[in-house]
């Protein structure tokens, strides 16, 4: 009986260490979110002198940024919707494009395949940022620059979407298709009609990968994209950090607003942006 | 008629049909790619001026032994080595933390570490660039302040470290959670039987962690290191964010990419640039063949 009780008071603090530890970790991780939401609810220039801190001084606090930013004065909703735009037309061109290729990566056997899997793995491995240069050169030359395609089409077969999908379908057992062959469904009728409907589960991780790497883009973008008014939100908003900080009411209610759609879709889906997120990886 | 007929029924046999479903992957690849990474290579051993483009050997390397870059690659080797240095072991722990059966609210824990991940480089740059400005009254200041700490120049002080501090906390905060996701996803894959022998063995926790848990987290954590390493060398952004631009006093936030963007972009140097790229494309591919040939990733079955 000792020997139990000691045993179980011994659990109850382990598992009380574990809990403080989760918790100061927890705050740790919260308080970026939690000071720049504070600092959206106050005047810009006020930010601009002091710094992100954890001032709850009510007086000086109102909603004026954000109706500010809602008032229509400032290009914020443009932005907003061309990054709308530019992530719902990328993900789905990728997920189609790279669903089509794995496909046909784990269904077929054929000629230099494991040679053309290969390359696909020596993509993920470049970072992008290495051939940024010439492929800016060969944007321009395809007409390509200020434009939505520009930003979109270099990637749309990803090669990490191109592995998970093979990954995925590897486990289809072939004789099905063959099933349907017999019934004289063509190869492209196969892969619409019956394996598409099937991949619903990696779209929906994948559609969460792609589209939030399209949401959060930055740099390329920031290249091929020019003119003032496709801008998308990430760019809008960086062109706001002036060294004056006369943009500052915009840009920090304009910074919290653009986390709250994803902040929102991620709590209704977790376990697919889990599942999406962890395919992915250290690509900033 | 007949060709023709043949020729449309091309696509729709069973030999010609792999082709087609990757005919787009490797159309992306030799116009995006290939055709890019030659450029490169020729760009590396030119000097590219609009209109006029000469042939100038290994100039461009030369010109590459100069302070700025060995700066950039220092700081770049540095900023890989500190976040695998954290990124690794901090994440294991609270992963398997995590995924005991002492552990309360654990899906709340999951979600909360794993939010910044959401978050645009932007967005969370600046937030950080605030969060360490040196004035006294931004957060990490008027935290240090209570412990009678007099207020730090975070980015591009006197100091290198505190540079290399915000980095790695900016670092650490997006990506924690992530990697936490990684080794629970691995740990999930590990059966309770071995670490019930393993009790009844007389095994205690940290026993447990050593010889059962971190061998068969192996290949995930091969994994975090290879996209560390590619990740850590490339970045750019952070450092971009944190110090709102690409000059940073002293050169504190210059990394190797950082540097390709200033020659390239900044001073229309496309030729040095390019053999930035390629420099950093040699030791990305070379650092990632040794890696997979020693945790033989490409034995069979990948």
């Amino acid at each position: 009986m000792k020997g139990k009780s000691i045993k179980q008071s011994r659990f109850t603090v382990q598992s009380g260490m574990m809990l403080i530890l989760f918790i100061v970790m927890a705050v740790i991780t919260l308080t970026p979110f939690v000071s720049i939401f504070l600092a959206s609810l106050r005047p810009g220039k006020e930010i601009m002198r002091q710094g992100l801190g954890l001032n709850l001084d009510t007086s000086v606090m109102s909603f004026n940024n954000y109706s500010y930013l809602f008032s229509g004065e400032t290009p914020y909703f443009t932005w907003f919707k061309n990054s709308i735009i530019i992530t719902a037309v990328q993900t789905v061109l990728t997920l189609f494009v790279s669903a089509f290729v794995g496909y046909g990566f784990a269904m077929y056997d054929f000629k230099f395949k494991n040679l053309l899997f290969m390359c696909v793995l020596i993509i993920m491995m470049v970072p992008m940022e290495i051939i940024m240069l010439p492929l800016f050169q060969l944007i321009i030359k395809l007409g390509l620059i200020d434009s939505i395609w520009g930003v979109i089409l270099p990637f749309v077969a990803g090669p990490l979407p191109i592995f998970f999908f093979r990954q995925y379908l590897s486990g289809i057992p072939k004789d099905f298709l063959d099933a349907a062959r017999v019934d004289g469904c063509s190869e492209y009728g196969i892969f619409a009609r019956i394996v598409l409907p099937l991949m619903k589960p990696a779209f929906a991780a994948m559609g969460i990968f792609v589209g939030m790497n399209s949401w959060n883009s930055f740099l390329w973008p920031m290249i091929v994209l020019n003119s003032k008014e496709k801008l998308t939100l990430p760019i809008g908003l960086n062109a706001l950090i002036t060294p004056y900080g006369n943009n500052y009411d915009v840009l920090i209610a304009g910074a919290v607003f653009s986390v709250v759609p994803i902040v929102i879709l991620f709590i209704l889906f977790q376990k697919y942006f889990i599942a999406g997120m962890t395919a992915g990886g250290v690509k900033g | 008629m007949k060709l023709k007929r043949w020729i449309k029924s091309l696509p729709y046999s069973r030999k010609i049909a792999p082709y087609v479903f990757i005919s787009p992957f490797i159309i992306v690849f030799l116009l995006f790619f290939v055709y890019p990474v030659i450029s490169t290579v020729i760009m590396s051993f030119q000097k590219v001026v609009p209109g006029q483009t000469t042939f100038v050997g290994f100039d461009n390397f030369k010109n590459l032994l100069n302070g700025d870059f060995l700066r950039a690659v220092t700081n770049s080797v540095i900023y890989t080595v500190i976040t695998i240095a954290v990124l690794i072991p901090v994440p294991l722990i609270f992963a398997v933390l995590l995924n005991s059966k002492k552990m309360i609210a654990k899906n709340f824990f999951r979600a909360v570490f794993f939010l910044p991940a959401l978050v645009s480089i932007v967005v969370a740059g600046f937030t950080f660039r605030l969060i360490f400005g040196e004035m006294p009254t931004a957060l990490l200041n008027s935290i240090i302040s209570n412990f009678g700490i007099e207020p730090i120049k975070w980015l591009g002080g006197p100091a290198p470290w505190t540079t290399f501090f915000a980095l790695l906390m900016l670092c650490c905060w997006r990506w924690m959670g992530v990697n936490i996701m990684y080794y629970l996803s691995g740990l999930q894959g590990i059966s309770n039987e071995l670490y019930e022998s393993a009790s009844i063995d007389g095994a205690g926790p940290l026993q447990k962690l050593r010889y059962i848990t971190i061998p068969l987290l192996k290949p995930v954590t091969i994994y975090i290191l290879t996209i560390s390493i590619y990740g850590g060398m490339a970045m750019f952004l952070e450092s971009f964010m944190l110090f709102n631009g690409n000059r940073s006093p002293g050169g504190a936030g210059l990394t190797i990419v950082g540097y390709l963007y200033r020659l390239g972009w900044e001073q229309a140097n496309i030729g040095y640039g390019s053999a930035i790229g390629l420099t950093l494309l040699v030791i990305t591919l070379g650092v990632n063949a040794v890696m997979l040939k020693y945790a033989g990733l490409f034995k069979k079955g990948e």
